[in-house]
């Protein structure tokens, strides 16, 4: 993965990271163009499952929490660099970004991948759309040899490609196609991928005791069931805890 | 009116959907690339000036960091000078904001891949309000780009020091005027006419340079072009609608070709005036016209 290396490479270079500040509030990074994770809703707020998440989480460990909207590919060197203090952004827990940044425990069961497409192709030989930097890109990269991966900045671009053409088919969080195969012209083809070991927030190494704050909230949202009622709302059809 | 937009149709819903508080954020983000370009450009005319007076200069440490800030910063990539020299100019301050806040602090300041200094010492600090971040990233975000073009233009404002005739410099010197004086009264005055084209060049590269903002978190039109435009569907949003990217960039497109006609006029009027009086072909065609 290009990318993940360009922003371990700048991890390690130039970094610059403050410990939680003392008064308690904590910058949240979210990308905003990941429904139903995170998106920007019509007033321009970030809105989706995360934020929900995020809120609730804050106040169940006391926290003042401020939202940040920042692009994907530079979310981890920002992080490391403290431009906020923790990810929550839809980032699946990897080993590749585990060696740059720590996860708290996982809010959501590893989600299933999809492919979508305009028709049933051939997806082992074709031309596979995905969002750089993502845990979908490196499984085209890795597990599909004779594919041809398409990189794109964004989700939307990604699904663009195939609907114009470019691509033969794209893949992507399967909560993230959902809503768009309902409404637009593509469809599910092929079997869903479980890729990942779940969605956590992303934080800091150094950053343990935010680490264990945030760890402690979740473990509470799963216990009372919240976590669960959350994911149902926003996420139908993924697994819940 | 706008509470229930499916009711609506028409005008009344496109009004309402061009009034949502995202494309508020649109509109204001005009307003921020239009400011952020008048900070950018006269700061980097100073660094291009300071660039080039140095890479003139008779003092040969001078000269040489004129001319390594010249080649140097000309030489890297702007994507990659953005991503690294940001974060690096940010860790410098909050490096040296540590040490003189914080001289009790113990820990070592370099942790594996994080860079940890003691809360007093952040920039701008965790709980400062949302604003504060933004004005100080975009801060940033200037000074970068003023030492970029700063680099483009001083390499552009050395050129030009050259082309101005030698001659003129000769008769201030024989006039008695001092080396400073010759550079403030002959060399500089004339110096422009040259350099513009050059730095008109510059200009226009610059306007089309601000979606480099969004790596260092500014929102600019395009970053909001690209999100307002993307498919929107039903379920989480009141204004759901197909790929309209089209309509936006079609819209910028337009911005950016009137903010070019502008410039290029206010440029050649400008150029019409440098140009006055001076021992160039452009000039002595003034002075016949006259």
């Amino acid at each position: 993965m290009k990318t993940t290396l360009i922003a371990g490479a700048l991890a390690l270079t130039a970094t610059a990271a403050f410990a939680q500040s003392e008064d308690g509030t904590v910058r949240l990074g979210t990308e905003g163009a990941y429904p139903p994770y995170n998106f920007l809703n019509d007033a321009g707020e970030v809105d989706g499952f995360e934020r929900a998440l995020g809120d609730e989480l804050c106040a169940r460990a006391e926290l003042t929490c401020e939202w940040v909207t920042n692009d994907w590919d530079s979310i981890i060197p920002n992080l490391v660099s403290g431009n906020y203090d923790a990810i929550i952004a839809g980032m699946s827990i990897t080993d590749e970004r585990d060696e740059v940044i720590d996860f708290s425990d996982p809010y959501t069961q590893p989600d299933p991948s999809a492919f979508a497409a305009m028709s049933d192709v051939d997806m082992s030989t074709g031309v596979i759309a995905a969002q750089t930097g993502t845990i979908q890109a490196a499984h085209v990269a890795s597990e599909m040899a004779d594919a041809t991966l398409l990189e794109f900045a964004t989700p939307e671009e990604a699904v663009t490609a195939v609907s114009n053409g470019e691509a033969d088919a794209v893949i992507a969080d399967k909560a993230y196609l959902e809503p768009i195969v309902e409404e637009g012209d593509l469809s599910f083809i092929g079997e869903d991928v479980l890729i990942g070991g779940g969605i956590g927030l992303g934080i800091r190494e150094s950053d343990g005791e935010l680490r264990e704050t945030f760890n402690t909230a979740i473990q509470s949202m799963k216990d009372d069931g919240s976590l669960n009622a959350l994911i149902e709302e926003w996420l139908p059809g993924s697994a819940t805890f | 009116m706008c509470s229930d937009p499916e009711t609506l149709d028409g005008l009344a819903w496109l009004a309402c959907y061009l009034t949502t508080g995202k494309h508020l954020s649109l509109y204001w983000s005009f307003g921020t690339v239009l400011l952020l370009l008048a900070i950018t450009a006269p700061t980097a005319l100073l660094f291009g000036f300071g660039g080039a007076s140095a890479a003139r200069s008779r003092v040969a440490p001078l000269r040489w960091l004129g001319k390594g800030y010249i080649a140097i910063v000309r030489g890297v990539p702007d994507i990659a000078f953005f991503l690294f020299f940001v974060i690096a100019l940010d860790q410098g301050i909050e490096y040296l904001r540590h040490v003189t806040l914080c001289p009790d602090w113990d820990q070592p300041v370099r942790q594996g891949n994080d860079f940890v200094v003691c809360s007093a010492a952040k920039m701008p600090l965790g709980n400062a309000p949302q604003w504060l971040h933004e004005v100080y990233g975009a801060g940033l975000a200037v000074l970068t780009f003023a030492i970029v073009f700063g680099a483009f233009a001083a390499n552009v404002l050395y050129g030009a020091m050259r082309a101005v005739p030698r001659a003129q410099l000769e008769t201030a010197e024989a006039y008695g005027m001092t080396r400073a004086q010759v550079t403030r009264r002959v060399l500089i005055p004339q110096m422009w006419v040259y350099a513009l084209p050059g730095l008109s060049n510059l200009w226009m590269v610059l306007i089309k340079a601000t979606p480099l903002l969004f790596l260092l978190g500014v929102e600019d039109i395009v970053y909001w072009a690209r999100e307002l435009g993307g498919t929107k569907t039903a379920r989480f949003t009141d204004y759901p609608h197909g790929d309209w990217r089209v309509w936006y960039f079609g819209v910028l497109l337009v911005f950016y070709l009137c903010f070019t006609k502008v410039s290029e006029m206010v440029l050649s009027r400008l150029m019409a005036r440098l140009t006055y009086g001076q021992a160039t072909s452009g000039g002595e065609a003034q002075r016949k016209a006259a």
